[in-house]
């Protein structure tokens, strides 16, 4: 075989590639093995996380030199994770699918660019800037109308019920989160929609349906996986968010949400705002055990973009993106 | 006996397809006010903020300009492209013209698991590793290597699909005049494909310039304008003012948080834009090469 120094640089360049995420994943492993060994299985199940004394002499507890006090569990971040993503994706998902519906089917041609320029817009603003209206606008629609109008409909529900507080919180984050997902959903379905062949489409006309029949029975049941596809990617952006759900979350440690409206913290937002005081603890357990929640946030990750472009099959185009 | 059954039923189907055309349409106004509302808020309260100071004068406090923080967003950009633009283009050629076993295969499944990565894990990665491993402390070497990495995925994409769509019969043509590979992708393909490259690479610059969470824990804050220093310095960016100054209980940070904000729309707006106008242009042609 001959050899060819152009190949031979385009692999090692490419290479780079699947090294960043192993390089990810062994460094944050590797950093966190401390800490994985101090929390054991309590990191996953414990509710509160404690720096310890940082001002008495570390001791060494469980066979690694550790704050005295120190107690690093997680379960309130990640039921905080979980619950902000499932209610983004309970009112992304029907939003999403009418809007890939509307730009697929619903507009003459020449409406349907610039309207779907106004999914794309949203696909590019940046979280922060997602933060930053939350804090201005949301947090205060969410707190004088939002919130006490769904107390008001559906406070016969527990969860729904009680105090609305100041709008930072749960229902603030899942509707910044959502209005992030949507864009996702809606780009991969519209897309999807636009390749379900003609013939499915002139079937069902030929059977009598009236047009949004032949969407509702026909088109959508055809890009099923790539709706799920969809979804699962979704999730996986609104599991990893940070800044904006930082900002409009209210930050709760060490307790679960009440209600729809208490503060939360994500798994993502914590290592933000954990930045100053984890690097006060002279042992650095705490920023070991932060990056143990990297690391699980990494493999969520992974899997679940895994399990999305296996369901919607490995072509992205860059509208997806 | 069929006639009035059929009549109502044939009303019903009509009435309920307007009430889904509805529902769809409704869907998307649902999303589109929330879109208008954010770029009307910030443009709003970001122009009352802007002065001629903001640009030339550094950050002092919580008040002063934003000179720190635009050149330092410049610098943060510039430098994650000069890690990500070679990898991503050389990636993508790669992708495009040898990918097809199963090396490329894997490389590409993982190209997108990479840009599904939140990115303040790859954040903390980088603080792990470079400000705390090798040291480096919080700088701009450790923000644009976490950046480039980022950003790297897009690059690669775009390069292998504006690749994919040169034409294979020039190729051949040039393979049957005698070319090298080498010559054949420079000189035949390359020139063809820039544009959709060059397209990846403002996309890649779309999204660094708004990123916030994986600039934390890697450049830092810094009042000062950027001293040249690679290591050991921080620096400021834009996006860092808005999350932190917004959270001060005074006007003039709450101006400058707005000011950074409408710094940072204007320019993912004007790039998206361009972007937008770019791919409309490449479409007719695109479907005609296939």
């Amino acid at each position: 075989m001959k050899l060819r120094p152009f190949r031979i640089v385009l692999v090692l360049v490419t290479s780079l590639i699947p090294l960043a995420l192993l390089a990810v994943l062994v460094f944050l492993a590797r950093y966190s093995w401390p800490a994985l060994t101090f929390n054991g299985w309590h990191f996953l199940t414990g509710h509160t996380w404690n720096l310890g004394n940082l001002y008495a002499d570390p001791v060494k507890q469980r066979g690694v030199l550790a704050p005295i006090g120190a107690n690093y569990g997680i379960l309130v971040f990640i039921v905080g994770t979980l619950l902000t993503s499932a209610i983004a994706l309970i009112i992304a998902v029907p939003i999403s699918l009418g809007v890939a519906v509307f730009l697929a089917e619903g507009l003459r041609s020449r409406l349907r660019t610039p309207l779907s320029f106004v999914v794309e817009m949203l696909a590019a603003v940046p979280s922060v800037v997602y933060g930053l209206w939350g804090y201005a606008v949301l947090t205060p629609l969410v707190a004088h109308t939002v919130g006490p109008g769904l107390r008001s409909v559906l406070g016969f529900i527990p969860f729904f019920a009680g105090a609305v507080g100041s709008g930072y919180g749960l229902l603030a984050a899942s509707i910044v989160l959502a209005l992030m997902v949507v864009p996702i959903i809606a780009a991969t379905v519209r897309d999807a929609l636009a390749q379900v062949p003609s013939e499915t489409k002139e079937a069902a006309y030929a059977l009598g349906a009236t047009h949004f029949e032949v969407v509702r029975r026909a088109m959508l049941p055809a890009v099923r996986g790539n709706i799920i596809g969809a979804c699962i990617l979704g999730l996986g952006r609104a599991l990893g968010e940070t800044m904006a759900v930082l900002m409009v979350s209210g930050g709760a440690l060490n307790y679960f949400p009440g209600n729809i409206y208490s503060p939360v913290t994500t798994m993502a937002s914590f290592i933000v705002s954990q930045l100053d005081s984890a690097m006060q603890d002279p042992t650095g357990m705490a920023v070991r055990s932060l990056a143990e929640i990297a690391l699980i946030l990494f493999i969520i990750s992974v899997l679940t973009n895994i399990i999305a472009r296996l369901l919607t099959g490995t072509s992205r185009n860059a509208s997806a993106v | 006996m069929l006639q009035p059954f059929s009549i109502s039923r044939v009303t019903r189907r009509k009435w309920l397809s307007g009430l889904g055309w509805g529902l769809a349409a409704a869907s998307f106004v649902l999303v589109a006010t929330p879109l208008l509302d954010i770029l009307y808020t910030v443009i709003r309260k970001g122009m009352s903020a802007l002065s001629f100071a903001l640009f030339t004068q550094v950050t002092n406090g919580i008040s002063g300009g934003l000179l720190n923080a635009i050149t330092g967003t410049l610098v943060l950009v510039s430098g994650a492209l000069i890690f990500a633009a070679p990898v991503g283009i050389l990636a993508g050629i790669y992708l495009s013209e040898f990918g097809r076993g199963r090396f490329g295969r894997t490389v590409r499944f993982l190209d997108d698991v990479l840009a599904g990565v939140p990115s303040i894990v790859l954040g903390y990665f980088s603080y792990v590793t470079l400000v705390i491993g090798l040291g480096w402390q919080f700088s701009v070497l450790a923000g644009s290597l976490t950046l480039a990495i980022m950003v790297v995925p897009y690059i690669a994409r775009f390069t292998e699909i504006s690749f994919m769509q040169v034409p294979g019969g020039l190729r051949e043509a040039g393979y049957a005049l005698g070319l090298r590979e080498f010559t054949v992708i420079t000189r035949l393909a390359l020139p063809l494909a820039l544009p959709g490259i060059l397209t990846g690479v403002l996309f890649a610059i779309a999204i660094a310039l708004g990123e916030t969470a994986p600039l934390i824990y890697t450049a830092g804050w810094s009042n000062f304008l950027w001293n040249g220093k690679l290591i050991h310095e921080p620096i400021g960016y834009l996006t860092y003012v808005i999350w932190s100054f917004i959270n001060q209980p005074y006007r003039s940070a709450h101006a400058l948080a707005f000011a950074a904000a409408f710094l940072v729309i204007l320019m993912v707006l004007v790039i998206n834009v361009g972007l937008n106008a770019a791919l409309r242009r490449s479409r007719p042609a695109r479907t005609g090469l296939r």
